[in-house]
C-alpha cells in the first residue's frame, strides 16, 4: 500500500463525505470549540453526560479538511456510551497512535476503527488535522472555552 | 535581448534534480520562498569558509576585505531598485522588519492620534498587523482600500479613501495570495497629490519585475532576499534620505553610533544608523550574488518566460472540471491560486506532495484575502522562470487525481 493510500483511505474518504453526529446539541452539558490556525479548521462539539460521566450523545459541527472530518466523525461514533475512563485511555492511545508511537499491529489497544488514522504519524503537518477533535473533547471534558492546536 | 536556453537553467539549481518522495521535484511554492541558484549558495560558502571577519572597524586584510564586499552588495542593490544613493539602503531581516520599521521608527514619530494609514484589502499580514500595533499605540486609524472580484484593486475607492487625516499609503506591488500586480506608479502620483508618502512592499515584486524606485518616487521600498533566488534571513528597507535622516533609531549598538558616553552618545550617518550590530554579512554579499544572477539571465527573459508559463499554466487548470481560480487580474504575475470543488486545500496539498510537487496551501498570510472571496483556504501554484510545462502538466494530472480520491 503507498504512503497517500494509507492517509486517504476508503473509510477516512466514507467519514468525510458522510461525517457521523454532524449536527448541534440543544443544552448540551458540555461543549467546546476547536481551531486550527494552520488549516483554518474550527470545530464546536457538544455533548450530554449522564451523572456517571457516560456519553449519551455527542456530536460536532464546523469545516475543515478530510482528516479532521473524518476523525471528528469517528470520535464521536466510537464514544457513545463510553465512560470517562475508556474516554481518557483512548485518547491516549490516539495520541500514541497519529504520533507514532503506537504500532496498532503489535501494540494492544481498544481503538477499534480509529486505527484507520495510523498512517498519519508520517505526515507532521497533518496530525494536527487528526488530533484537533480529540483535544477539543478534552477542554470540553475540563470545562476550558477554545482548543488549538497551537 | 539575450536567448537563453531555460533548460539548461535548470542546471544552476541542484535542488531541481532531486527526488521527492521518489519523483523528480515540481516546485510551485516560489511565492513563498525561491531556489538559490548554486552561485549564491557558493559565494556565501565561500565568505564562511575562507573571508570570514567582521565588517566596518576591523584595519585587518579579512575585515577590508569583508567590508568591500558586503559595502558592495549595497552597491548592487542600489542599482538593482534605481536608488539614488547607498546612504538610501539599509540591511533589514527581510520586508517584514523593513515595514516594521518604517511603522516604528517613521510611524511613531510623525504620527499621531487620528491620523490615518491606508493600505489596501489584499496585504499581506506583514503589511497589516505592524500598521495595527501602530494604530493601537497612537490612536491611528487604518483604512483598507477594497477589490474587485477579480482581486484587482479599486482605484476610485482607494483614490476617495485618500484624505487630509491619511499620513501614509502602503501598498503590495504584487499580491502573493492572488498574483494581481498593483498600479504602483499610479498609486503613488494619487498619493503624492495629497503630499502623502508611500511604502511599496516589494517582497513578490523584486522578482518579476523592473524595479525603479526613483522613476516611481516612492518615499519606501520593502523587499527580501529570499523571494529572489538570495538567502533567508535578509532584506532591504530603501528610504528617501530626508526621510530617514529625520527617523529615530530602532535599535541601539554597535555600528549604528558616532561616539557613546555615559553622557551622551550621537548616531552613525545613513545608513548605519539603522543597522545596529553585526549584520547577516554572509546574506548580505549572497544578495549581491543573487541579484548578479538576475542580471546574467534578464528581467525581459525572466518575465517572458513566467508570462508564457503562466498563460499555459491558467489554461491547463481551466481543463480540471470544478476548478476556481482566485485571482483574475488583467495584470497577473505568475501566481495561480485556486479551490477545486470542495475538497479542503490541505487535502489537496497532501495528494500532490506524494507526488513530489510542491504547493502551498491556507491562507497564504492573507486571511482578509480569504474572507473577501468566502474561502477558508486555496491552493496555490506559484511559477518562476526555472519551471517547466511538464510541471504544470504534472500538476494538472494530479489535480485529476484528487478529484478521483474525493469523487
Amino acid at each position: 500500500m503507498s504512503a497517500l493510500n494509507e492517509l486517504y483511505q476508503q473509510m477516512i474518504l466514507e467519514h468525510h463525505k458522510n461525517p457521523r453526529n454532524f449536527r448541534k446539541i440543544e443544552n448540551p452539558s458540555h461543549s467546546a470549540e476547536g481551531h486550527n490556525p494552520l488549516c483554518g479548521d474550527r470545530l464546536t462539539l457538544s455533548m450530554h453526560l449522564d451523572a456517571d460521566g457516560k456519553f449519551l450523545d455527542i456530536a460536532f459541527e464546523g469545516s475543515g479538511c478530510a482528516i479532521s472530518k473524518a476523525s471528528a466523525s469517528l470520535m464521536t461514533s466510537t464514544l457513545m456510551g463510553k465512560t470517562q475512563i475508556e474516554t481518557k485511555q483512548l485518547f491516549e492511545e490516539f495520541h500514541a497512535l497519529v504520533t507514532g508511537k503506537l504500532k496498532p499491529d503489535k501494540d494492544p489497544h481498544r481503538l477499534g476503527k480509529l486505527t484507520v488514522f495510523s498512517g498519519i504519524w508520517g505526515y507532521p503537518s497533518r496530525v494536527k488535522c487528526a488530533s484537533l477533535c480529540w483535544h477539543t473533547l478534552m477542554n470540553a471534558l475540563n470545562k476550558k472555552g477554545i482548543a488549538t492546536t497551537e | 535581448m539575450k536567448t537563453l536556453n531555460f533548460s539548461k537553467i535548470r542546471d544552476d539549481f541542484p535542488i531541481l534534480k532531486r527526488l521527492i518522495h521518489g519523483y523528480p521535484l515540481a516546485y510551485l511554492d516560489n511565492a513563498a520562498t525561491t531556489l538559490k541558484p548554486k552561485a549564491v549558495v557558493d559565494r556565501m560558502a565561500q565568505y564562511y569558509s575562507m573571508e570570514t571577519a567582521n565588517i566596518h572597524r576591523g584595519v585587518h586584510f579579512l575585515s577590508e576585505q569583508g567590508t568591500l564586499a558586503f559595502e558592495n552588495a549595497r552597491e548592487k542593490v542600489r542599482q538593482f531598485i534605481g536608488a539614488h544613493k547607498t546612504t538610501e539602503i539599509i540591511f533589514t531581516r527581510g520586508t517584514t522588519e523593513s515595514i516594521n520599521i518604517v511603522a516604528q521608527s517613521y510611524g511613531r514619530s510623525m504620527l499621531k492620534q487620528g491620523d490615518e494609514i491606508l493600505i489596501t484589502h489584499m496585504e499581506h499580514h506583514s503589511n497589516i498587523v505592524p500598521w495595527q500595533m501602530l494604530c493601537l499605540e497612537k490612536g491611528c486609524v487604518l483604512k483598507v482600500a477594497p477589490i474587485n472580484d477579480t482581486g484587482e484593486l479599486i482605484f476610485e475607492e482607494f483614490e476617495k479613501l485618500l484624505s487630509p487625516q491619511t499620513k501614509l499609503v502602503s501598498v503590495s506591488a504584487l499580491s502573493n495570495s492572488l498574483g494581481t500586480v498593483n498600479p504602483v506608479k499610479r498609486i503613488i502620483q494619487a498619493a503624492h497629490a495629497h503630499e502623502i508618502p508611500v511604502l511599496i512592499d516589494g517582497a513578490q515584486a523584486a522578482s518579476h519585475q523592473t524595479i525603479n524606485v526613483s522613476e516611481w518616487d516612492c518615499e519606501f521600498f520593502a523587499f527580501s532576499g529570499h523571494k529572489m533566488f538570495g538567502p533567508t534571513g535578509v532584506g532591504v528597507l530603501y528610504g528617501k534620505e530626508d526621510l530617514l535622516n529625520k527617523m529615530p533609531p530602532m535599535q541601539g549598538g554597535g555600528d549604528m553610533i558616532a561616539s557613546v558616553s555615559f553622557e551622551k552618545t550621537t548616531y552613525n550617518v545613513l545608513p548605519y544608523k539603522f543597522e545596529a550590530g553585526t549584520p547577516h554579512i554572509a546574506g548580505v554579499i549572497g544578495l549581491g550574488e543573487a541579484i548578479d544572477y538576475i542580471h546574467s539571465i534578464g528581467m525581459d527573459n525572466i518575465q517572458k518566460q513566467e508570462r508564457a508559463l503562466l498563460e499555459y499554466g491558467i489554461k491547463a487548470l481551466s481543463s480540471v472540471p470544478g476548478l476556481r481560480l482566485i485571482g483574475t487580474a488583467k495584470d497577473k504575475s505568475a501566481i495561480l491560486s485556486f479551490i477545486l470543488d470542495d475538497i479542503h486545500p490541505h487535502d489537496i496539498g497532501s495528494i500532490l506532495d506524494q507526488e513530489g510537487i510542491a504547493i502551498r496551501t491556507g491562507h497564504h498570510c492573507t486571511q482578509p484575502v480569504m474572507d473577501r472571496f468566502g474561502v477558508p483556504a486555496t491552493a496555490r501554484a506559484s511559477l518562476a522562470f526555472y519551471n517547466t510545462r511538464e510541471d504544470i502538466d504534472r500538476l494538472t494530472k494530479a489535480l485529476f487525481k484528487v478529484k478521483d480520491i474525493f469523487q
